[in-house]
C-alpha cells in the first residue's frame, strides 16, 4: 500500500503548524515592539481614518440591506405560524450578535486587509521596509502596531453603526412594506435587546479587527518576488482573515452564549 | 593602528544549501571608501544587509567601532543604525510621502527633530544633491530615475552618518547621470568624512568612488587592493570581470538554445 497520501497529510499538517507558529510569533513581536515608545500617533490616526471612516459606506450598505432582507425573510417564515411579532427581536438580535460583526468584518477584510497586504507587500519588495530599518525606525512599531491598534478600535465603532443601520433597514421594511406599527416595532426592538447582545458583537468586532490587520500585515510583510508576490499576499490576506473571522466567531459565540 | 571603523571576521551566510557568504574578512578604516565588485548573485547585497542587520549572519563577527553588532536587535540596533546611511539600488523612497518628507524621515522619526526644522534640513540636503526646493513638494513617482537616486542620496546623508552604503548607485542610469551621481557620492562622502562601502557592477563608478576595491566570488573575497592596482591585480577572475569578458575562469550558468 502506498504511503503517499499519509506523507502528504503529514506535510500539510506540518506546513499548517509552521504557519500558525509564524503568525503567532509575528503577532507577539508586533505587540512586544509596539508597546514600547516611540508611538507613531499620526500613523494610528491615518489608519483609523482608512479603516473606520472610509469603510463606512460599504459597511453601511451591507448593513441596511441585511436588515431589510432579514425582516422580509423572517416575515415570510414567521407568518406561517402567526409569529410576526417576533420579527423586531429576530432582526436586532441577529444583527447585534452575529450579522453585524461578521459581515462588517468580512467587508473590512476585503477592503482594508487587501489594502494593507498590498501596501506593506509593495514596501517589502521595493526595499522600503529595509529603508525604515536603516533610518532607525522599527517596521513593527511604524507599520504593524498602528494598523493593529486602529483596526481593534475602529471595527467595534463600525459595528455599532452597522447595527443601527441594519435595525433601520429592518424597520423600514417592517413599517413601510409589511405595515407594522412603527412605535410597536421600535418598542419590541428595544425591549428584547440586552446589553450582552451588543457587548458580544463589540468584543467580536475588536477580535476580528485584530485578525484582519494581523493577516494583512503578516502576508504583506512576508511577500516575495515582485508584483506576483504582492498579488498572492493580497489574496492570502483576505482569504485567511475571512476564514479566521468565521472560525473565531464560532468560538466567541460559544464563549458568550453556550450554557 | 586605530581600530577599524568596520571589521568583519569570518562572516558566513547561507540560504538552504547555497553558501552566499563563506568566511568574509574586511577591515575598513574610518574615512575610507571600499567598493565591492562581483557578478550578479555573488552575495554583494547580502554582505551589506548582514552589516546593516537586515539579515542575520550564520556565523562570524561584525564590529562597528569595535562593538559587536551581528546579534543586535530592537533599540540597540536602532542606536547603531544612527551611524549609518544607505542608498538602495531602487531608491526605496516612501511613495506615500513627499520628497522632503522622505529626506526628513530620519531626522523626524528617529531623532525627534521638529518637522519645520527637519524640512529646512531636507531642503538643504536636496540642494546639496542639486535639486531645487520645488522638488521637495513632489511625490517620488513624479520624479525621473536620476532624480529619485539623488533624493535617495539626500535621504542617506540627511542625518550626517558616519558610515554610508551604496547599493548599485548607478544601475539603470544613463552614463552622464551615472557620472553625476558618482561625483555627488564622492562629494558627500568626503564632505562628511564618512566611511563608505559601495557595491557595483559598474567599473567606471568603482574607479571613481573607491579608495580600495575588493572582489567577491563564490562567497569569498578573492582579491583586495588599492583602486589604482585593480588593472594589475594578477588575478584572472578580477581581470575577466573588469574587462567584461565572456571567456575566463568565471563561467555563467547559461543553457544552449
Amino acid at each position: 500500500m502506498s504511503l503517499a497520501p499519509v506523507a502528504l497529510l503529514g506535510r500539510m499538517t506540518l506546513a499548517f503548524l509552521a504557519l500558525v507558529g509564524s503568525v503567532t510569533a509575528f503577532a507577539a513581536q508586533a505587540i512586544a515592539q509596539g508597546c514600547r515608545p516611540p508611538y507613531y500617533r499620526q500613523q494610528i490616526v491615518r489608519q483609523m481614518l482608512e479603516i473606520g471612516y472610509y469603510s463606512l459606506p460599504v459597511v453601511g450598505l451591507t448593513a441596511i440591506f441585511t436588515g431589510m432582507v432579514l425582516a422580509l425573510q423572517s416575515y415570510t417564515g414567521f407568518a406561517r405560524f402567526s409569529a410576526e411579532s417576533a420579527i423586531p427581536q429576530v432582526v436586532v438580535v441577529s444583527l447585534t450578535r452575529e450579522l453585524g460583526p461578521v459581515l462588517a468584518g468580512l467587508m473590512v477584510a476585503g477592503r482594508v486587509g487587501a489594502a494593507m497586504a498590498a501596501e506593506i507587500g509593495t514596501m517589502r519588495v521595493t526595499e522600503q521596509i529595509d529603508a525604515l530599518t536603516t533610518l532607525s525606525t522599527d517596521p513593527f512599531r511604524y507599520l504593524v502596531m498602528p494598523r493593529l491598534l486602529a483596526a481593534m478600535v475602529t471595527l467595534p465603532i463600525l459595528v455599532l453603526v452597522a447595527d443601527l443601520i441594519g435595525v433601520l433597514g429592518g424597520y423600514l421594511v417592517a413599517v413601510y412594506k409589511l405595515e407594522f406599527n412603527d412605535l410597536t416595532y421600535l418598542k419590541n426592538t428595544l425591549d428584547y435587546l440586552e446589553v450582552e447582545d451588543v457587548l458580544s458583537g463589540v468584543v467580536k468586532a475588536a477580535v476580528f479587527g485584530f485578525l484582519i490587520a494581523l493577516m494583512g500585515c503578516y502576508q504583506g510583510y512576508h511577500s516575495r518576488g515582485g508584483a506576483q508576490g504582492v498579488g498572492a499576499a493580497t489574496t492570502a490576506a483576505v482569504v485567511s482573515a475571512s476564514v479566521l473571522i468565521l472560525t473565531f466567531n464560532y468560538f466567541l459565540t460559544e464563549a458568550f452564549f453556550a450554557r | 593602528m586605530d581600530s577599524p571603523k568596520i571589521s568583519l571576521k569570518g562572516v558566513r551566510k547561507a540560504f538552504g544549501p547555497k553558501k552566499v557568504l563563506d568566511g568574509i574578512d574586511i577591515d575598513l578604516a574610518a574615512g575610507q571608501s571600499l567598493v565591492v565588485i562581483g557578478g550578479s548573485g555573488s552575495g554583494k547585497s547580502v554582505l551589506l544587509k548582514c552589516i546593516l542587520g537586515l539579515l542575520r549572519p550564520d556565523g562570524g563577527s561584525i564590529r562597528i567601532d569595535g562593538e559587536e553588532t551581528a546579534r543586535l536587535s530592537g533599540n540597540e540596533r536602532a542606536r547603531v543604525m544612527k551611524k549609518f546611511g544607505m542608498l538602495f539600488q531602487g531608491g526605496a523612497l516612501f511613495d506615500s510621502l513627499r520628497v522632503w518628507q522622505n529626506v526628513a524621515f530620519g531626522p523626524i522619526q528617529a531623532d525627534g527633530m521638529a518637522p519645520d526644522a527637519a524640512k529646512e534640513v531636507a531642503l538643504a540636503k536636496l540642494a546639496a544633491v542639486g535639486l531645487p526646493a520645488e522638488v521637495g513638494e513632489l511625490y517620488p513617482s513624479e520624479l525621473s530615475g536620476g532624480m529619485q537616486k539623488r533624493v535617495a542620496l539626500a535621504r542617506a546623508i540627511a542625518r550626517e552618518p558616519e558610515i554610508i552604503f551604496f547599493d548599485e548607485p548607478t544601475t539603470g542610469l544613463d552614463p552622464i547621470m551615472a557620472d553625476v551621481i558618482n561625483d555627488l557620492i564622492v562629494k558627500c562622502v568626503r564632505g562628511l568624512g564618512a566611511t563608505a562601502i559601495s557595491i557595483t557592477h559598474d567599473m567606471g563608478s568603482a574607479r571613481k568612488i573607491g579608495d580600495r576595491i575588493t572582489m567577491i566570488y563564490d562567497g569569498k573575497l578573492i582579491w583586495q587592493g588599492a583602486t589604482a592596482d585593480v588593472d594589475s591585480s594578477g588575478n584572472a577572475y578580477v581581470d575577466q570581470f573588469i574587462h567584461g569578458k565572456a571567456e575566463g575562469p568565471i563561467k555563467m550558468q547559461v543553457r544552449r538554445l
